[in-house]
């Protein structure tokens, strides 16, 4: 029996722990393209920022692969899945024999068809090697940055990109920034805080252009304005790196299609996190969940039915934790709903420039916004995946100092003892 | 298997001495007990913050209940799969800790943690939370609890 792993970052370790829970014998081996051990794609800004050095992106100790009999085959991509002979196909020609295997490779930068994409200077944010691009970018001389999209990536970039004292200007299709996981109120609350940081924000216009000769000098937006630039940045988002797997008989829709033990449609094959399209519990249907928690949780799933012991999940829905310097928020589940049997409720303490906005439905929590007030949000987050009756405590969700004793004493006791007695 | 601690409400007279011990033990000094004057060293070396306790008393106003609550340390400790840095983690013997010195505060832990369990520590900079008393080899909280409404356990 041999498990391999094509992916090298979150969803390969919860797959490589669980594995090892479970069968400390049979091989496992991990493909990678990126030549680092497994490392954290959320602390690149962090790197780029200066506040993460490079032992510390690291997300396992440097023996983790020997300890967990793991031969990590680095800076090797898979070109093919021969899938009939069971067979994965590297760049360099080689074939890597499975009996079991997890496809894990995540998600890779959305970049629409773009003039002047290829010069010098303009790049993606999802690598470790994207920001040690930038890191030297800047070491050469930039000043002034353009960042494309205003979402929780794009936001981080550009709060590293003026902590490193670059001018930086934010370029944003929508009408918000964070449109995905933050509604109008909340948006301004974040938006202020960055523009007092001197992040400067393009809203509802987008970049037409990229100019420069070799290098990129400027971009025009779609709105007509030309802003003079160093470098630019992309993320706009990410999509499943996939197209090596297409045109297969591997099942694909948005991304690969899994059931709730992170089987695909082909015997032996399985496949977790940002490249998988799984079950989402809020929204009720298939989706790709593209965070982290999700593909540690769709990892350590695959691994151990890989191993023989079944598991399920299907309690997976997307939830975000971030911060941009003095503003943390945390949201999960639904939090634009679009129908009318929602019932919303919403606290702004202006005084304290905090903001809590949740939404039920049914009696239970589809989701929630929390800003600058996020203390024990995890116990929320967990009703919304066992779908809890929140009727009779509702009222007391939306102050910041919510806890066990807001529940039934039964079952606060339930929770916090587990069945076991004091 | 870990030791975890429970609380007993019935008992817990809502005196926050668990909350000075724990304070005092993952202080610079480190000691299962306290004297009085080490005390007011302890807080004169945080003239900017205060000392951030891995234990939480709740209590709510008009409510005679309280109780400390601290980490579960759960079997498949959520936290420690939402970490972004892997700072968060679970130890071969059961216990869950952070590595405050990886960790970037990102609270990504206090999204998962379904007990609410993870504090921000200190000037908000790193997760904070119980480790069991690690070093000292015996929960302070559970030790000094003048009523006896902590009692670890192995479960
Ligand atoms: C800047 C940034 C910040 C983020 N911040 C957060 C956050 O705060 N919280 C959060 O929940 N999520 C965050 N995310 C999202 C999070 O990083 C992802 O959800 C998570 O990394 C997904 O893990 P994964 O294992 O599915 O794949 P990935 O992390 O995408 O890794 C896939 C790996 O597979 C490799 N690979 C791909 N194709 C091949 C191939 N053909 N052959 C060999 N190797 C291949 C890739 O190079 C990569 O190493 C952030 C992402 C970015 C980019
Ligand atoms: S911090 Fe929370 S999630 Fe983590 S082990 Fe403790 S109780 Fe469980
Ligand atoms: S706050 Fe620290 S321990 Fe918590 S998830 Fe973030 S990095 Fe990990």
């Amino acid at each position: 029996m041999r498990y391999v792993i094509i992916g090298n970052s979150v969803a390969a370790c919860g797959c490589i722990e669980a594995i090892r829970k479970v069968d400390l014998q049979n091989p496992i081996v991990v493909i990678s393209d990126e030549k680092y051990r497994v490392y954290s794609r959320p602390l690149i800004s962090y790197y780029l920022a200066g506040k993460v050095d490079e032992s510390k992106m690291y997300i396992r100790d440097e023996d983790y692969y020997e300890k967990n009999k793991v031969e990590a085959m680095l800076g090797k991509r898979a070109v093919s899945v021969d899938f009939k002979n069971k067979e994965v196909v590297l760049d360099d020609g080689s074939k890597v024999k499975y009996d079991k295997l997890l496809i894990a490779t995540g998600g890779k930068p959305f970049v629409p068809p773009t003039k002047g994409f290829e010069l010098k200077n303009v790049f993606t944010f999802i690598k470790f090697d994207d920001v040690k691009a930038i890191d030297e970018a800047i070491k050469n001389g930039a000043k002034k940055a353009t960042v494309i999209g205003a979402g929780l990536s794009g936001l981080k970039a550009a709060e590293a990109l003026i902590k490193r004292g670059l001018e930086v200007t934010v370029v944003e299709l929508a009408n918000r920034i964070l449109g995905s996981i933050l509604d109008l109120e909340a948006s301004k609350i974040v938006q202020d805080e960055l523009e007092k940081h001197g992040i400067v924000f393009k809203l509802e216009t987008s970049v037409d252009e990229i100019i420069g000769d070799g290098k990129v000098e400027k971009v025009k937006l779609k709105n007509g304005e030309i802003l003079d630039t160093d470098i630019v940045v992309f993320a706009i988002g990410v999509v499943p790196n996939i197209d090596f797997l297409k045109g297969t008989e591997l099942k694909i829709n948005r991304g690969i299609v899994v059931d709730d033990h992170m089987r695909t449609n082909i015997e032996d094959v399985y496949a977790a996190g940002d490249c998988a399209e799984g079950y989402d519990c809020v929204y009720q249907q298939q989706r790709v969940i593209p965070i982290w928690p999700n593909a540690y949780d769709q990892g350590e799933t695959a691994g151990y039915n890989m191993a023989g012991v079944e598991k399920t999940f299907d309690r997976g829905f997307p939830m975000n934790s971030i911060g941009f310097f003095d503003v943390h928020m945390i949201t999960a589940g639904i939090v634009m709903p679009n129908s009318d049997d929602i019932e919303v409720l919403v606290k702004h303490d202006k005084e304290k420039n905090s903001y809590r906005k949740i939404y039920i439905k049914n009696g239970r929590v589809l989701g929630f916004m929390f800003i600058n007030s996020i203390d024990r949000a995890g116990m929320i987050t967990n009703m919304i995946k066992e779908g809890l009756n929140v009727e009779s405590i509702k009222h007391r969700l939306l102050d910041d100092d919510f806890g066990y004793l807001d529940l039934p004493k039964e079952l606060r006791q339930e929770k916090i003892l587990g069945g076991a007695k004091a | 298997m870990a030791k975890k601690i429970f609380p007993k409400e019935e008992v817990c007279v809502g005196c926050h001495l668990c909350e000075v011990y724990c304070v005092y033990a993952h202080s610079k000094y480190k000691k299962p007990t306290v004297k009085a004057h080490e005390l007011v060293k302890l807080y004169n070396k945080h003239k900017d913050s205060k000392p951030t306790p891995r234990i939480l008393v709740e209590e709510k106003s008009g409510e005679w209940t309280t109780f400390a609550l601290q980490c579960r340390h759960c079997d498949d400790a959520p936290c420690t799969k939402a970490c972004i840095t892997g700072a968060m983690k679970k130890l071969e013997d059961g216990r869950v800790i952070c590595d405050e010195e990886k960790c970037v505060g990102c609270w990504s832990c206090i999204m998962a943690c379904p007990h609410g369990a993870v504090r921000r520590g200190e000037n908000k900079k790193a997760a904070s939370k119980c480790d069991l008393c690690l070093e000292l080899g015996e929960p302070v909280c559970v030790k000094n609890c003048p009523n006896e409404a902590l009692v670890i356990k192995e479960v």
